[in-house]
């Protein structure tokens, strides 16, 4: 946890975040709305017995009282799919409608692109694109069990991505889930910060910084881009936001969230960014005993 | 109109290209058009052919069907579209389990009802032998969740016996 002290300046009740971090997560799964109405999934949970409790932000999400949740009719029927709760949040302020076209530009192992699917009734184009081959067989695993059949693959660098082999020149909404140093996953992998560094950090940000202008520049005027990723470094979430907004034609846009959180950041060290940024959300663990995660969302306006 | 081999091209396997409307329209050699294999799902499980309107259907591989619902243009080199639907290299053409499991509610023959031990055997991949009146060969296999009927998968029927083909990384022990 030594890493996480230079947070202690900016983390509320830094004591509850570090004892947070500490305690390992339970399961939570996602209603597949694809294939099982919330009605109807947690109707077969009650069937075969194990226990759930619905996230009163989101219906769709639930924490099962299970060691083995992929052991399920719920699962084996694609109705749920494992997937951490604040995991679900960047698809869901992204807000994609049916029939539109949506990039999901860093999409392996497939949650949120298929989470984008459902919340499309899986009407119109998301295209799941992911540069690691190894991670696109169970992005297509998860997709085909899920039944998501407005998926287009791809595995290409999001940061040169062309769009020459669709019919279409942009997206209306993007979603940069981008690769990070994953600090927010620490309660599911305890060894997430075993090589950690400044100097890694600063790498990773180069290349997220790459993927969102990208990502902006792919996305029709008046469209949507949602930048998230599941670590606290300040160097991986505002920095890289400020960037976008200095290079690209886009702003930070205000949106609900039902789950409790912190405002983002406007200075880090000897760095300020712009006051738009405090409209980004960060999550951090001992908020809703969840992973953490950091969700900003751009409007591109040329 | 000539139909002949000479005319048509080979099928690429590294792309996706768009199935024909009908056998008339064909120009890659071998490939199925899109009216018989919806006539093949209406045929043989009884599924509304209006069930398929707003899905286009692909090749790629040879006889691997794929279904899918967004927009593309044919022919289309990535690493996939929608899902995996059907087989048709084979004599007998073979549904996959993930279609099944996402259209196989709109199916109302050759669907075999499954008890609950029977279902979870089915899961598991196991083949077992169970009574059934209908073809033998390709048949839905399904189960009753909360009230209401489930396809698992697709299973072959054969000589009383209905054998599961959940593919292996589907299979469960439930």
């Amino acid at each position: 946890m030594e890493p996480f002290e230079r947070y202690r300046p900016i983390i509320d009740d830094f004591e509850a975040f570090l004892g947070a971090c500490e305690r390992p997560l339970g399961n939570a799964v996602r209603v597949n709305t694809i294939k099982a109405s919330p009605e109807r999934a947690t109707a077969a949970l009650e069937e075969d017995d194990v226990a759930y409790e619905q996230a009163e932000w989101n219906p769709r999400v639930l924490r099962l009282e299970t060691d083995s949740p992929g052991s399920t009719w719920t699962s084996f029927h694609g109705f749920t799919h494992g997937q951490e709760e604040v995991s679900a949040v960047p698809p869901v302020v992204l807000d994609p409608q049916p029939g539109e076209r949506v990039w999901d530009c860093c999409a392996a192992p497939g949650g949120k692109a298929t989470q984008l699917a459902a919340l499309m009734d899986d009407r119109g184009t998301v295209v799941a694109n992911d540069n690691n081959l190894g991670r696109i067989s169970a992005l297509r695993f998860n997709a085909e069990r899920l039944g998501a059949t407005s998926l287009a693959v791809t595995n290409d660098d999001a940061r040169n991505y062309s769009m020459k082999r669709f019919p279409f020149d942009e997206f209306d909404r993007t979603l940069v889930d981008a690769p990070c140093s994953c600090e927010g996953t620490i309660r599911k992998n305890p060894d997430a910060l075993d090589n950690w560094s400044e100097g890694h950090i600063d790498t990773i940000a180069g290349i997220q910084k790459g993927i969102l202008r990208r990502a902006i520049q792919t996305t029709r005027e008046g469209g949507t881009v949602v930048y998230s990723t599941c670590t606290f470094a300040p160097e991986e979430n505002e920095a890289v936001v400020q960037h976008a907004i200095d290079e690209e034609d886009c702003r930070v846009v205000d949106f609900d969230l039902e789950l409790e959180h912190a405002p983002g950041l406007t200075e880090w060290r000897d760095e300020t960014f712009d006051h738009t940024l405090e409209q980004a959300a960060r999550i951090y663990p001992h908020h809703n005993d969840t992973g953490g995660f950091f969700v900003a969302k751009l409007e591109v306006t040329a | 109109m000539s139909d002949t081999a000479d005319d048509l091209r080979k099928n690429d396997g590294q792309q996706f290209g768009r199935l024909p409307e009908t056998d008339a329209d064909r120009t890659v050699e071998g490939r199925v058009s899109r009216a018989a294999v919806v006539d093949y799902f209406e045929d043989r499980f009884a599924i509304p052919p209006e069930t398929f309107d707003d899905y286009t259907f692909w090749e790629k591989g040879a006889g691997k069907i794929w279904l899918y619902s967004g927009e593309a243009d044919s022919p289309l080199e990535i690493e996939a579209i929608g899902m995996t639907c059907l087989r048709t290299r084979q004599e007998h053409w073979k549904p996959t389990t993930d279609f099944v499991q996402r259209f196989g509610a709109h199916a109302s023959e050759c669907v075999i009802d499954l008890d609950r031990e029977a279902a979870r055997r089915f899961a598991a991949g196991e083949d077992q032998e169970l009574e059934w009146d209908g073809d033998w060969g390709y048949l839905i296999a399904a189960h009753t969740v909360a009230g209401e009927r489930e396809p698992l998968g697709i299973g072959l029927y054969v000589h009383g016996e209905l054998r599961s083909m959940v593919p292996k990384g589907r299979q469960r022990e439930l």
